[in-house]
């Protein structure tokens, strides 16, 4: 399969100085190979570093008003832990949920919200998202078995209503309802699943969402911080909800005092 | 693990796969639709890893179309078959596709054929096949019940049996089954198998 390089692309070699003889094409764009005696063994480390990075939990799910996209924000790297933002708004009326590593995410999403606007500029028309997950599809496909992690839902309301898509960087793209990516997806799946109706209202769903997140974020080690929870109507994304996830526990579970079944009184006598 | 079998009756072939997409323990989706429409009178199924499988396919429907708007004229599903071979063949040694392929389709000078290409570009006509851990409760019952010149009831009667006895027999048997026939009329879907229904969505 031949590489897909045009996120690579630069514009100054369209714009070179032609050579004496016409039709003469300049090298093909390509990147650096790294300098290693042994490059399958540094593509072999360099996806092991990025594979605990799925570490985390993002769902989507379409229903009668739209999609949902909701996601934690953690991320771990060794010890150390953050928060990033992990719904990528795409253009405004497309998401991208971030699994993997986010670089990846990040670099690939932006690259596809070009190539989408371009898609715009060129047809005079919106991009379906079903061409947004296939483009994205395509290129990362196209980068299988370099060591991309990338685990993703595109979510947007086109012409023919909501749509919801899963793709991943093994090539995979799948078109559905529901979806859950993550270390944490499994426990987000049992709530999401539980929940669910075609007919939710907007602010049931965006609780379910909410909900699901949370009830991973309590199970799974990776996943915590921050739940996002956006909305993809037919106007757009709207962001809804970022809620600590120790405050939801105490929203959900308030501490109940307990009554004390036996006390101790001190001994009396010998 | 994915299970897609076929067989050859009288005057048409039938492929059966399995709409699981699977990843480790998480099923994503159960009504993932493998079997593609390769062109009016053929179908195509495949099972094997996800990005390969669509990209795969996809590639050789759209080549099998442009065979048919250069030259006017349909490809016969051996050409067809081998086409697909020499794909998988060629890519063997430097970017392999992990991707089985049961190739169905009816000529009108040959009838119904059947072709099992495996993912080391393995090609072999056969009247029956199957492929994943399925093929090893399915071709065991083919093998005994099948005859050649089976109705159409006959050999989803077959077809039913193996299902039945996937679904009984494999640890992780998947739920769902889609069944799709080629005859004389074309390559059309012919029904589910459905044990698992996802949430209803009311069609717009």
């Amino acid at each position: 399969m031949k590489l897909d390089t045009s996120g690579l692309e630069s514009f100054s070699t369209l714009t070179a100085p032609g050579d004496d003889v016409v039709g003469e094409f300049s090298a093909p764009p390509s990147f650096q190979l790294p300098n290693s005696n042994d490059f399958d063994g540094f593509v072999k480390e360099a996806i092991q570093m990025v594979k605990p990075a799925k570490g985390t939990t993002t769902l989507a799910f379409i229903f009668k008003d739209g999609v949902i996209v909701a996601a934690d924000s953690r991320a771990s790297m060794g010890g150390y832990i953050y928060s990033v933002k992990k719904i990528i708004e795409i253009n405004p009326y497309m998401l991208g949920t971030m699994a993997g590593g986010a670089a990846d995410c990040q670099f690939w999403h932006r690259n596809l919200g070009i190539k989408c606007r371009l898609h715009e500029l060129a047809n005079k028309r919106r991009i379906s998202v079903t061409g947004a997950s296939k483009l994205l599809a395509n290129i990362l496909y196209s980068y299988r078995g370099m060591g991309l992690s990338v685990g993703t839902m595109i979510a947007g309301w086109d012409e023919t209503g909501p749509s919801l898509y899963y793709v991943d960087s093994e090539g995979g793209r799948l078109k559905g309802t529901r979806f859950s990516v993550g270390s944490g997806s499994p426990y987000a799946y049992g709530v999401l699943d539980n929940g669910y109706r075609y007919d939710l209202s907007v602010e049931e769903a965006v609780e379910l969402g909410r909900r699901a997140i949370y009830h991973a974020t309590f199970r799974d080690g990776a996943s915590g911080g921050v739940v996002s929870v956006y909305h993809v109507g037919p106007e757009g994304w709207k962001k809804w909800t970022g809620d600590d996830v120790g405050d939801l526990h105490y929203q959900y579970y308030p501490v109940v005092p307990s009554t004390v079944e036996q006390e101790m009184v001190e001994a009396t006598g010998a | 693990m994915e299970c897609v079998f076929g067989l050859v009756g009288n005057g048409f072939a039938i492929v059966v796969a399995d709409t699981s997409a699977v990843h480790s323990i998480l099923v994503h989706k159960s009504n993932e639709d493998k079997i593609m429409v390769l062109d009016s009178h053929k179908l195509i199924a495949a099972s094997g890893e996800p990005g390969d499988r669509v990209q795969f396919t996809e590639y050789i429907q759209k080549n099998v179309a442009l065979y048919q708007f250069r030259n006017g004229i349909p490809l016969t599903t051996a050409a067809a078959a081998n086409f697909t071979r020499g794909e998988l063949a060629t890519a063997l040694r430097k970017n392999p596709y992990f991707v089985n392929v049961l190739l169905a389709g009816y000529d009108k000078e040959t009838g119904p054929s059947l072709y099992y290409i495996d993912y080391i570009a393995t090609m072999h006509k056969v009247d029956k096949g199957a492929f994943g851990y399925g093929s090893y409760f399915s071709l065991s019952m083919m093998d005994r019940h099948y005859h050649s010149g089976m109705s159409v009831e006959e050999a989803i009667d077959l077809v039913d049996k193996c299902i039945m006895e996937i679904r009984s027999r494999l640890v992780v048997a998947p739920p769902n089954f889609v069944i799709k026939i080629v005859d004389k009329d074309g390559a059309r879907q012919y029904a589910w198998r459905e044990s698992v229904k996802d949430a209803p969505v009311p069609s717009a």
